[in-house]
């Protein structure tokens, strides 16, 4: 090769680099998706599904609303689903992680620390969790946390079976994979007294369409596995 | 050949040469014990000499396999079940201060397990 046809390759290369195509992260379609349908109509106890899980993970009680853990916390309908519907008389509803459908914080960490799994549920591996917050950022739902400090000390009621979280790592509602796996439902679902219902999405296909029902920021098209019915 | 400097340069070699072989001299004369471990209840995953070396391969094994792939299922060895679990598996038998941090703090390592699986929330 001499020199001009050297200079000519190098010159091609260079160029290319720059249309290079910036390939998305792929996230594959969940085989069977995991869903959550919470029938907001009959009234139940939403404290104590918020307690079970905050029991169940070990998640801390810090009243610093900068420091503050959040995997499932209430919030006002109207807040919800204002761009939605107006309903007349204002609730309060449970929210959480949506375990999109695609999500977001799955695309932008730059560890694969968060990941969909092939049933949907969209998992944390803390241990590759480097802090970055990319996710936070991406979550258009604000469903995960930073560990501004050691959550130790601010755990009330702890479950020895699960592990605690440390400062650094962002933190976020699992759907109780560690339950699923062993055969039982989700923490929140079980004081639920029926209002919370959780199961394959295509086992609840009938459900849904009988009733009408609603997903946090349909327009984002993220596709939400959480169904408010109303 | 003539050496310059000879009453500094000899006895400065000398106190270089005694200060490099300080410790190993001093380990010589008075070697440090080597930890003793408690003795634990049950029978482990694997024999004794392999989990000395390979303990944190198995850990990460089982790491892995739980939160990443979702095979939770508990494991099966010469008939006994196990559960894939540093806190509900490993520390049933053994202590973290009779047993893991004794050869951690020999050997100057510090993992980061403790972080999150002490099985303490305080």
């Amino acid at each position: 090769m001499n020199r001009r046809d050297f200079l000519k390759i190098a010159g091609v290369g260079m160029v290319s680099t720059i249309f290079e195509p910036v390939l998305p992260y792929e996230i594959k379609p969940s085989k069977k998706r995991l869903a959550l349908l919470i029938d907001i109509t009959k009234p139940f106890d939403i404290k104590a599904c918020l307690d079970a899980c905050n029991k169940a993970h070990n998640i801390p009680e810090i009243e610093d609303p900068k420091h503050k853990i959040k995997w499932i916390w209430p919030e006002r309908f109207s807040d919800v689903f204002s761009e939605q519907i107006d309903m007349p008389k204002e609730i309060t509803i449970p929210v959480l992680c949506n375990h999109c459908e695609n999500p977001p914080c799955v695309r932008v960490c730059p560890t694969k620390a968060t990941f969909k799994r092939k049933d949907g549920i969209v998992m944390m591996d803390y241990h590759r969790c480097i802090g970055c917050r990319f996710c936070m950022a991406a979550c258009p739902y604000g469903a995960r946390s930073f560990n501004w400090i050691d959550p130790k000390p601010f755990i009330k009621g702890s479950n020895p079976k699960f592990p605690t979280r440390t400062k650094g790592v962002v933190e976020k509602c699992n759907f109780c994979a560690e339950r699923l796996d062993k055969r039982e439902s989700p923490a929140c679902v079980e004081p639920s007294n029926g209002s919370l219902i959780f199961g394959y999405l295509s086992e609840m296909k009938d459900l849904i369409s009988n009733r009408y029902c609603l997903r946090r920021k349909p327009d984002l098209g993220t596709s939400p596995s959480v169904y408010y019915l109303i | 050949m003539k050496m310059y400097d000879k009453s500094k340069v000899i006895p400065g070699l000398f106190i270089f040469a005694s200060i490099v072989a300080f410790p190993f001299l001093y380990n010589q004369v008075n070697p440090s014990s080597e930890p003793v471990l408690a003795k634990a209840e049950g029978k482990c995953v694997q024999e004794k000499d392999f989990m000395k070396k390979e303990h944190m391969k198995i850990l990460n094994q089982w790491r892995e396999g739980v939160v990443r792939e979702g095979k939770r299922e508990d494991i099966y060895i010469n008939g006994i079940r196990y559960e894939k679990s540093l806190q509900k598996t490993c520390l049933k038998c053994h202590k973290r201060e009779s047993f893991c941090d004794k050869c951690h703090s020999y050997a100057e390592v510090k993992p980061y397990c403790w972080n999150c699986h002490s099985g303490e929330t305080k």
